[in-house]
């Protein structure tokens, strides 16, 4: 036992691990070096942004920084019930007076509208009082503007001004959810009829679970063809399998579109064979089953090559066992070449619901209102609304499902259970 | 209980993969019941193929194979209940030792009982008893083996096919094996028919050994009448080591006959030539020869020995001999070794029935 124990010296009298230790240094440093590039171009293209968008989907600090005064006043509002005290409508006066000079206060009436409906008019009635000199600051401010609009007699208005205070807000994930923080400070869900995110959220959910299930019952059979079939057949059906992932996705998706379409090949083969009228096209474009086909068959390289690496591994004699021992060809298969796939079904079906979960171009071409997923209306945000803020929160929202997914996935089956090749 | 002689029949096999080439050419071949018999080829004879037509992985292109004097050739491999040992193992890596012996027991619908005991059994002689739970990963290449033996063997099947089973093991675990293979097959007494290309496995283990060249069999006999009696040049090349001469039969006569070589005539068993003036190719074994023969012998010939390799149990000489300088001589280590040095000369003796004049080639 004490031989445990003692330190084991080299030859020259130093510790053994401080002699592996010196030996190793270089290797690592080495090592180090040659993903330095890498983890650099990580941190800047990657994390990086991830950062910023996160800050951009929580920032609210421009309400904030518009009306300090109000702010500041209305620390000393502390019966909610009532309106706020002259002191708020003074500090509110004085910060708005700024924002007229600078010329900003188009955009705090813009702003406080997203809060409340109907804030830009009585923003803007305020504005015009105050170009024409009609407010007297000798006397209360409060009463001049309440006598502006009734509106600033409500204090709905008022503390949807204070709820913009703090400088960070998760306004926007609630959005994202179809929720919103309402008037007394309890969250609550947006009216049925408007409830568009959760919808879109269910739908990408349910078109990446079916794109991922299709795929894998189209991908297993072509990777078994593959992994099975003599050199020279399964170089050529691999070709077939690549070939469409070396063709633009554009072009890909743009091909479906001329076959889909209700003037389509397809559609004209199927009136050709009898199957449908020719004033009974079905759209088979602009919809789920558009968004289905498309995605399947662009996706599919992503499920069968992963099969491919696992199913290549298997030893044909397994299979033969198994029926040499008694198994029918449909036990031998179930029993033992199924269990021995399960890894590449598990690597197959992650990377492809992954993939599909964020997919943009595809849906958002063949798509059309009942087949687009969250991340056309990402898009659409980034692009015609310009609400970066909650383009990122929702950016975000689904990195999280996906990060999510995995953490279930592996709880289930195991990422070491994972074999991509 | 009678042996049925023809328990297993190939009758008249023809087997080709392309419709070119014939892998296999019209074998005929009859398997004992509780036989132990071998297929014995270099790679490519068509051996394998042969076993992967018993086990129903191939189907015959044309004749029949019969069992137990029933057809089975449109019988799926699943229904034969033939046991088969694969060269790799094929234990199937995600199921513990117990379930893969369990597998053929669970998919004809045995009771949960009956499977363990017969699991037990099975594990028991090939002494891995206690090795149940462990995966196929966790077992040595040796134990690996056994489990797949036990695995062919533990739903009772009436016939065992072994392809090259101990292929990847080392010497020493192959020879021990090679022994336990034996022994199991001697106690359950089940019909074996086993694969390999290793002429010493043949020999140590089967009644029986059939060599493979060429789609066909060569020869089908007992593994010492093999050895001793090949019946054609192949068969003497591939089993055991050998000398050879080739020459020309000059005088023939009922158990002798002359063939003259290239430059001297020696006497030779006739075994498959017939007439003067046949070509042949006469076999003779290492230790057929001796060195400074007391006895007479028929042929005595000085020859120079031209490399001397200690074997350990043996010396090889190689000698310089009759015009051929591969004359390859076994001497026994003993205390009266004679003194063997490169450049000597040295009288050596055979008797003419061990030397077998077979076709020439």
């Amino acid at each position: 036992m004490s031989s445990e124990t003692k330190q084991i010296l080299t030859t020259d009298g130093i510790p053994l691990e401080v002699s592996l230790k010196k030996a190793e240094k270089k290797n690592k440093i080495k090592a180090f070096l040659l993903v330095a590039p890498l983890l650099l171009f990580l941190v800047i293209t990657y994390i990086f942004p991830i950062g910023d968008m996160f800050m951009r989907s929580v920032d609210d600090r421009m309400v904030t920084n518009m009306l300090p005064k109000t702010f500041k006043a209305m620390e000393k509002w502390e019966n909610l019930e009532e309106l706020p005290p002259e002191e708020v409508y003074r500090g509110f006066y004085e910060d708005y007076k700024v924002l007229v000079e600078k010329q900003e206060h188009g955009k705090l009436g813009q702003r406080l509208n997203k809060e409340k409906n109907g804030f830009n008019t009585i923003t803007k009635r305020l504005f015009r009082q105050i170009k024409r000199n009609k407010i007297d600051e000798s006397i209360s401010i409060k009463d001049q503007i309440n006598k502006i609009h009734k509106r600033w007699r409500n204090i709905e208005f008022w503390l949807a001004i204070k709820r913009t205070a703090p400088p960070y807000t998760m306004a926007k994930y609630l959005k994202g959810m179809d929720m919103y923080v309402a008037s007394d400070g309890s969250i609550a869900q947006v009216d049925e009829d408007r409830r568009i995110h959760r919808i879109l959220w269910l739908r990408t959910l349910e078109i990446a679970f079916f794109v991922t299930l299709f795929s894998f019952f189209m991908g297993y059979p072509i990777a078994h063809l593959l992994a099975t079939l003599p050199m020279k057949y399964s170089n050529l059906l691999m070709i077939c399998v690549l070939l469409p992932f070396w063709t633009s996705l554009l072009v890909r998706t743009a091909s479906w579109m001329i076959l889909l379409q209700q003037q389509g090949v397809v559609n004209d083969f199927f009136v050709m064979i009898g199957l449908v009228g020719d004033d009974n096209r079905p759209e088979m474009m602009y919809n789920k089953v558009g968004t289905y086909v498309a995605m399947t068959q662009i996706l599919l390289p992503f499920m069968v090559l992963p099969l491919y690496s696992v199913m290549k591994t298997i030893s044909p004699s397994l299979m033969r066992a198994g029926k040499s021992l008694g198994g029918t060809p449909f036990v031998a298969f179930w029993k033992v070449y199924f269990p021995l796939t399960i890894p590449g079904i598990g690597a197959g079906c992650l990377l492809v619901f992954i993939l599909a979960i964020g997919y943009y171009i595809t849906p958002a071409l063949v798509g059309g209102a009942s087949g687009t997923l969250i991340s056309n209306q990402i898009a659409f945000h980034m692009k015609t609304t310009l609400d970066w803020s909650f383009a990122s929160a929702m950016g975000l929202m689904l990195l999280t499902g996906v990060l999510v997914i995995y953490w279930i996935y592996n709880k289930l089956v195991g990422v070491d259970n994972i074999k991509l090749g | 209980m009678s042996k049925n002689p023809e328990f297993v029949k190939f009758d008249k096999v023809d087997k080709s993969y392309d419709g070119k080439v014939l892998v296999v050419k019209d074998l005929q071949l009859d398997i004992a019941e509780g036989e132990f018999i071998t297929m014995l080829g270099p790679s490519g004879s068509g051996k394998t193929t042969c076993l992967m037509m018993l086990a129903g992985f191939e189907t015959p292109t044309h004749g029949e194979i019969l069992l137990d004097g029933n057809i089975i050739s449109n019988i799926p491999p699943h229904k034969r209940g033939i046991g088969m040992v694969f060269q790799n193992y094929a234990l199937f890596p995600h199921m513990t030792v117990y379930e893969n012996l369990a597998f053929p027991l669970r998919v004809r619908k045995v009771e949960k009982d009956e499977i363990d005991k017969k699991v037990d059994k099975a594990l028991s002689m090939v002494s891995l008893s206690g090795f149940e739970t462990r995966m196929p990963a966790q077992l040595s290449g040796g134990q690996q083996q056994r489990v797949a033996v036990a695995r062919a063997l533990v739903f009772d099947p009436a016939v065992v096919l072994m392809d090259e089973p101990l292929g990847a093991l080392d010497k020493n675990l192959r020879e021990s094996m090679q022994y336990e293979i034996k022994h199991i097959h001697e106690s359950i007494g089940v019909t074996v028919v086993y694969v390999t290309h290793d002429q010493s496995e043949a020999l140590t283990m089967s009644n029986r050994i059939a060599v493979f060249n060429d789609g066909k069999v060569q020869q089908l006999s007992n593994p010492a009448e093999l050895y001793e009696k090949p019946v054609n040049s192949f068969v003497a090349e591939f089993i055991g080591e050998n000398n050879t001469f080739n020459g020309e039969v000059v005088d023939i006569d009922k158990d002798k006959c002359k063939v003259k070589l290239a430059n001297s005539e020696i006497l030779a068993n006739p075994i498959s030539v017939k007439s003067k003036g046949e070509k042949t190719t006469v076999s003779l074994r290492p230790e057929r020869a001796l060195i400074n023969p007391t006895d007479k012998m028929d042929n005595m010939f000085t020859g120079k020995i031209e490399e001397v390799i200690y074997h350990g149990d043996h010396t090889r000489v190689r000698l310089n001999l009759l015009g051929s300088s591969e004359f390859i001589l076994k001497v026994p280590n003993s205390t009266s070794n004679l003194e063997l040095k490169v450049s000597q000369d040295i009288n050596i003796g055979w008797n003419s029935v061990d030397a077998r004049a077979l076709d020439p080639k």
